[in-house]
C-alpha cells in the first residue's frame, strides 16, 4: 500500500504556525516578485480566489475583504518542508519526497507496525504531523502511487479534522474512480484529458472499464497501459526512494536531482539587452550555486526567454537554446560565459520578455568529470577554490554579496518585489520567530 | 592527403620495474589517543531531543525572569512534548504567542508568569487553550556577541 501525504495550503500553513492571529482568516502567499496567487487559504478559496490569479487584477477583492498578502518565503517553506518529512520518516521505511509539500510512503508490509488499521494508521500520520510540525495535511493511501494520489484528492474535500481517504478493497477502489474526472488522474494532462471527453469517457471509471489494447493505443503505448494496470490496484510506478539527506541540504538526494535551475518573472517587462544580461547571469550564478552545493557538475545549460503568456499575438511565449558544455562544470564564471552566448543568440532586439531562466542538466558527480582535451587540470583545480571561496563569502555575508561583474552592479537591479515577505523564522539568526510579552498586561 | 606511418611497440615490457608503493608511507610513532577518539560534542545532541519538532525563539521582554529566561534569551521549543501542569510553555492567546508556566487542576487551567509585576492569565471555562510547544532549554549570553565586519563598519562611521 502506498501513502500520499499532502500538506494543505502549505505555504499558508507556514506562515500560521509563527502567526497564529491568522488562524480562520483568508490568506494568500504570491509567487516570487508577487507575480500571482500560490497559495490560498480555505477562507481566500471560499471569497472565489484562484490559483494562479494575477496579484494586481484581484487587489480590490483582497482589498475588501482585507485579506492577508504575503510574499513567497521559500527559506521558511523549505525548511518547514524538511521538517514535515522527517516526522514521516517515522511512519513508513520508504518515504519518495515528491514535491516542497507532497511525499509518498511506502506502507507495504506496515500491518504488524500498524495493526490499529490503515485508515486509523493514515489518522495517526495526519496527527503526528500536525502536532509535532503545526502543519495540517491529508492522507490519501491505495495500493497504487495514481491511485493514492486520487485518495488524496478526495481526501482533501473533506472537513477538516478528518482528511483521511482510504482505498482498502475494491468496492472503495471503484467508488473512488466514478468520482474522479479523467483530467484530475495524476499523468493526464490537458491534451490526453480533451481527447478522452472527445470520446465520451469522462470519469476514471469510463477509463479504466476500456480494454487495456485500447488504453495502450490511445494513451501514449506502455505509460499509459502503465496507468491503466494503476487504476485496476496493480502497482507499476515504484516509490523513488528519496531521502533528503540528515541534516545537510533540502532538497532530494543529489543523485536524484535530475536538473538545476532558476528562473524567474520580471515585474515589468524587459527589452533591454544589458538588464537581461544582468538577469541571465544572476540566474546561472544561482543554478551554480545549487549544482555545488549538492556536488554536481552540469553537461547542458539551457536559457530560457519567455514573453507575455497572455499577449494576443500568435505564436509561442516561451523561447529556449539549449548548449552542450564541452565538459561538465560548476564553474560560475563558464556557465555565465555560456549563459550569455546563448542569450545573444537567443535574444530578439526590441522584444521585451517578461521571464527568463537559466537550467542546468546532464548532471553528474563533480569528482568523476571527464576532462576536456584542451583542458589544464590545473585550471579545474584553480575554479574549485575560487567557487569555495566564493560560496564561502556568500553564505557568510549574504547571498550574492560576492559577485561576477556580469550580474550587474547594483544588487539585484533587474529583480522585483517581494513587499510582504514574512521573516526567515527558523533559518536566519537576525530573523528569529520572538516570542514577546505584550505590554498591556503588565500590571 | 594523409600519411598514416605505423610504430612498432616494444615487446620486451615485462622487463619493467613498477614500484611496490606509490603514495607516501608514513613510519612515525603512531598517536597514543588513536584508539580514543571520539566524535567532538554535538551541541545539537543536547538541545534537539526531536529536531522535526524543535524551534527556537527570541525571547523579549520580563515576565518569565524569576524561571531564569531574560529578555534577548533563545529559547528551545518542543512540539512533540505533552504539556503537564508545571511545564513553561509557548501558548497562543489573542492571536500572539507567549511564554508562561502552564498549571492544570481539575477542569481549571491558567498561565503564571514568573514576574510579580505580571498578572496570572486564567482562562475561561470551556475556553480551549491552544499551545504551540514546551520550552525545554533557555540559552543565555552573558556576553554580547559583536559581529567584527559590522564592528569595524561602526567605528569607521562614527570616525566619519
Amino acid at each position: 500500500m502506498f501513502a500520499l501525504v499532502d500538506c494543505n495550503n502549505f505555504y499558508v500553513s507556514c506562515e500560521r504556525v509563527f502567526q497564529p492571529r491568522y488562524e480562520g482568516v483568508p490568506v494568500v502567499v504570491l509567487s516570487n516578485n508577487d507575480g500571482c496567487l500560490i497559495s490560498r487559504s480555505d477562507e481566500a478559496k471560499a471569497l472565489g480566489l484562484k490559483m494562479g490569479d494575477a496579484f494586481h487584477l484581484v487587489k480590490p477583492t483582497l482589498l475588501e475583504h482585507s485579506v492577508k498578502v504575503f510574499s513567497s518565503n521559500y527559506a521558511l517553506y523549505g525548511d518547514m518542508s524538511r521538517r514535515v518529512v522527517r516526522v514521516l520518516c517515522d511512519f513508513a521505511p520508504e518515504v519518495e519526497v515528491y514535491s516542497i509539500d507532497e511525499a509518498f510512503l511506502n506502507l507495504g508490509g506496515m500491518r504488524y507496525w500498524a495493526p490499529e488499521g490503515l485508515e486509523d494508521y493514515a489518522g495517526r500520520i495526519r496527527e503526528t504531523v500536525k502536532q509535532h510540525v503545526g502543519i495540517p495535511t491529508a492522507v490519501g493511501v491505495a495500493p497504487t502511487k495514481v491511485l493514492a494520489k486520487m485518495a488524496n484528492r478526495l481526501a482533501r474535500k473533506r472537513t477538516e479534522q478528518e482528511r483521511v481517504w482510504v482505498l482498502g478493497n475494491d468496492a472503495q477502489r471503484l467508488e473512488a474512480l466514478e468520482r474522479t474526472a479523467v483530467e484530475d488522474i495524476w499523468g493526464i494532462g490537458h491534451r490526453y484529458a480533451r481527447k478522452l471527453h472527445e470520446q465520451n469517457i469522462c470519469t476514471a471509471a469510463a477509463l479504466a472499464a476500456k480494454p487495456r489494447a485500447w488504453v495502450r493505443q490511445h494513451l501514449g503505448g506502455v505509460v499509459g497501459e502503465r496507468l491503466w494496470y494503476e487504476l485496476h490496484g496493480q502497482a507499476c510506478l515504484e516509490l523513488e526512494a528519496r531521502l533528503p539527506d540528515d541534516e545537510a541540504t533540502l532538497g532530494p538526494r543529489a543523485t536524484h536531482r535530475q536538473s538545476a535551475a532558476c528562473t524567474r518573472s520580471f515585474t515589468r517587462p524587459i527589452a533591454d539587452e544589458q538588464k537581461l544580461r544582468e538577469a541571465v547571469a544572476t540566474f546561472a550564478a544561482r543554478a551554480a550555486e545549487k549544482l555545488r552545493a549538492e556536488g554536481l557538475a552540469a553537461h547542458l545549460l539551457t536559457v530560457l526567454l519567455g514573453t507575455d503568456r497572455f499577449s494576443p499575438k500568435p505564436g509561442p511565449s516561451t523561447f529556449s537554446t539549449t548548449i552542450a558544455l564541452p565538459s561538465a562544470t560548476n564553474d560560475t564564471g563558464q556557465l555565465t560565459h555560456y549563459a550569455l552566448g546563448a542569450l545573444k543568440r537567443l535574444r530578439r532586439a526590441g522584444t521585451c520578455y517578461t521571464r527568463a531562466g537559466v537550467v542546468c542538466a546532464g548532471l553528474e558527480p563533480e569528482g568523476r568529470v571527464q576532462l576536456g582535451l584542451f583542458e589544464a587540470p590545473e585550471a579545474r583545480q584553480k575554479s574549485k577554490q575560487l567557487m569555495e571561496a566564493l560560496d564561502t563569502l556568500n553564505k557568510r555575508f549574504g547571498r550574492a554579496k560576492v559577485r561576477y561583474a556580469a550580474a550587474g552592479t547594483k544588487p539585484l537591479s533587474w529583480q522585483g518585489r517581494c513587499d510582504y515577505v514574512s521573516p526567515q523564522f527558523t533559518t536566519n539568526w537576525e530573523q528569529l520567530w520572538r516570542i514577546g510579552d505584550d505590554a498591556s498586561r503588565k500590571v | 592527403m594523409t600519411r598514416i606511418t605505423p610504430f612498432s611497440i616494444s615487446t620486451d615490457w615485462a622487463g619493467l620495474t613498477l614500484p611496490l608503493f606509490a603514495c607516501v608511507v608514513p613510519a612515525g610513532f603512531p598517536s597514543p589517543a588513536d584508539d580514543h577518539l571520539d566524535a567532538p560534542l554535538n551541541l545539537h545532541e543536547l538541545l534537539f531531543a526531536h529536531p522535526a519538532s524543535t524551534f527556537l525563539a527570541r525571547v523579549t521582554g520580563d515576565s518569565m525572569n524569576g524561571a531564569g529566561i531574560r529578555h534577548n534569551d533563545i529559547i528551545a521549543v518542543d512540539r512533540a512534548l505533552e504539556a503537564a501542569d508545571g511545564c513553561i510553555v509557548v501558548a497562543v492567546l489573542d492571536g500572539e504567542h507567549t511564554v508562561k508556566r502552564l498549571r492544570r487542576e481539575g477542569t481549571q487551567t491558567w498561565l503564571e508568569p514568573e514576574n510579580p509585576r505580571y498578572p496570572i492569565i486564567r482562562l475561561n471555562e470551556g475556553s480551549e487553550l491552544i499551545i504551540f510547544g514546551v520550552v525545554t532549554h533557555v540559552i543565555h549570553a552573558f556576553r554580547e556577541k559583536r559581529s567584527r565586519v559590522l564592528g569595524q563598519v561602526n567605528n569607521l562611521r562614527r570616525r566619519a
